[in-house]
């Protein structure tokens, strides 16, 4: 059993907490309530900026004609598929480098330089390699992500306490050995932060992929809406993706807690 | 019984525009059972002899006798616990790098953590530990592949000074109890004095070894008892003048 003064502090910190989830809800619902009051009586030019009620209208509409869940499933699984090669790509990559000094330092000035171009500049190759196609799109996005990933696993690896790999090399341990039992484990915390940079990333590269090739998806939509001026279509694309956004990035935070326990 | 033998070691260091001379000539031998400290001033070359003697560095010239075998246990500066391993797994690192968990062994890992007080603690985190818990558990950590001759770098440098006490009066104990010999390195000369059989003062780099000390202190016990010896003050002063400290 707590003390009354102990009581009292948890207490504070639960209040805390609510009032910083009220707050948050507050802001989304203030948002929403302004844009479609301003809409109502005319204060925005809806035919530009929307409504809510039309951003909800768009999204029925899109469910009743049986497109809603195909656009995202496209999405979502160019987005998946992106993000598992690039990561454990990346990673894997990220692990030769390691262990063999000469290929990173050989390798290193076209990493950056592959990592301050403009990968969108690459698009039209792209396309022109693997055609007008989900393959496209996923190269695209793999581009985007795979090279920042490797850069900064490498980092990290590389980072890791030179006593402890003294330690292991003291017990004679092979390179694989201080590989699975100190690089990996040690950098647990930093390879959950390239995931949930990655994510953000690889929809970069697959909504810009979209813009350039796709025949569905989100991107699509959103394309599609903004040239035939139905800025409904264009919101609702956005608003489809955030919230797939953040159900990747909270899924990522489950596997986290999940693993940590 | 002479167990190591090292003849004239010398090792140089090369970086793109120097060449460091860090040990001239480093001979010694290690009897069985003996706790050999080497102190010097700083920069001395100390660590390096240590990480040679336990192959992690290679000598540019000189040799290293080992009788019939003999293994070594490394304790460097610090724990070194992983952080992701409870304190009986981080025990047992060095034997599963030498893939050797047999069930004798992993009896002794549990032996040692009883006898040392860390019976309640063996399903707990490191960062659940105090200093002093911790560098006794990286002490039956190296002691888990049962090596015949420690090497102890600094072992208690990262501890505060009343820590720094009760641990080396622990560890010593340890080694003692295991029969164990070992070897020293520390910059600390009271600490040098209170556990060593032996002390070896280092010149300045390029380093040589400058005097050698038999330790003979009446009514030698515990390194924190030791310390009370009436031959202790002399020791310290001549070791201190050996080093010759300039500020």
């Amino acid at each position: 059993m707590y003390s009354e003064e102990h009581q009292k502090y948890l207490k504070k910190i639960k209040i805390n907490k609510f009032f910083i989830r009220f707050t948050q809800l507050l802001i989304v619902f203030l948002i929403l309530f302004l844009w479609q009051f301003a809409a109502n009586h005319n204060l925005i030019n809806t035919f530009i900026s929307s409504s809510p009620k039309a951003i909800i209208n768009t999204i029925i509409e899109l469910y009743k004609n049986e497109t809603l869940f195909h656009h995202i499933w496209i999405t979502f699984y160019e987005v998946i598929i992106s993000f598992l090669i690039a990561t454990i790509g990346g990673i894997i990559i990220a692990t030769i480098l390691w262990r063999f000094k000469f290929i990173s330092k050989v390798i290193d000035p076209y990493l950056t330089i592959l990592n301050s171009l403009p990968k969108v500049s690459l698009g039209p190759i792209i396309i022109i390699l693997a055609g007008a196609s989900t393959k496209a799109i996923i190269i695209m996005a793999l581009f985007i992500s795979i090279i920042i990933t490797i850069i900064n696993v490498q980092q990290a690896f590389t980072s890791t306490d030179e006593n402890k790999i003294r330690l292991l090399k003291s017990f004679k341990a092979k390179p694989h050995q201080i590989f699975f039992k100190l690089i990996l484990p040690s950098n647990y915390n930093n390879l959950i932060n390239v995931c949930k940079v990655n994510i953000g990333l690889i929809f970069i590269g697959v909504i810009m992929g979209e813009f350039l090739v796709s025949k569905a998806g989100v991107g699509y939509l959103i394309m599609y809406g903004s040239q035939v001026f139905n800025l409904n279509l264009v919101m609702t694309g956005i608003i489809l993706l955030c919230i797939m956004a953040s159900l990747l990035y909270y899924l990522i935070v489950f596997v986290e807690k999940r693993l940590q326990k | 019984m002479e167990i190591l033998k090292v003849k004239h070691l010398r090792k140089t260091y090369h970086t793109k525009k120097h060449e460091i001379l860090a040990v001239e000539d480093f001979s010694f031998n290690l009897k069985q059972g003996e706790f050999v400290a080497i102190v010097g001033p700083s920069g001395c070359g100390k660590s390096t002899i240590l990480s040679i003697l336990c192959g992690l560095d290679k000598p540019s010239s000189g040799t290293i006798e080992i009788n019939n075998n003999l293994k070594f246990g490394y304790m460097l500066q610090g724990d070194n616990l992983f952080e992701w391993r409870t304190i009986y797994k981080n025990c047992l690192i060095g034997l599963e790098l030498e893939n050797k968990l047999t069930k004798e062994n992993l009896d002794y890992v549990n032996h040692l953590l009883d006898t040392y007080g860390l019976k309640d603690f063996k399903k707990a985190y490191p960062n659940n530990l105090s200093g002093g818990m911790r560098q006794r558990v990286s002490l039956i950590r190296t002691l888990a592949t049962k090596p015949d001759i420690l090497f102890l770098d600094e072992p208690f440098s990262a501890l505060d000074y009343q820590t720094r006490l009760a641990v080396s009066d622990d560890v010593y104990k340890i080694i003692k109890k295991e029969k164990k010999s070992a070897i020293m390195v520390t910059h600390d000369l009271s600490e040098a004095i209170s556990m060593a059989d032996r002390v070896i003062v280092m010149s300045p780099r390029p380093s040589t070894i400058k005097n050698i000390y038999e330790i003979k202190l009446t009514g030698k016990s515990t390194p924190i008892q030791n310390r009370k010896a009436k031959e202790f003050a002399d020791y310290y002063d001549k070791i201190w003048k050996d080093i010759d400290y300039h500020v």
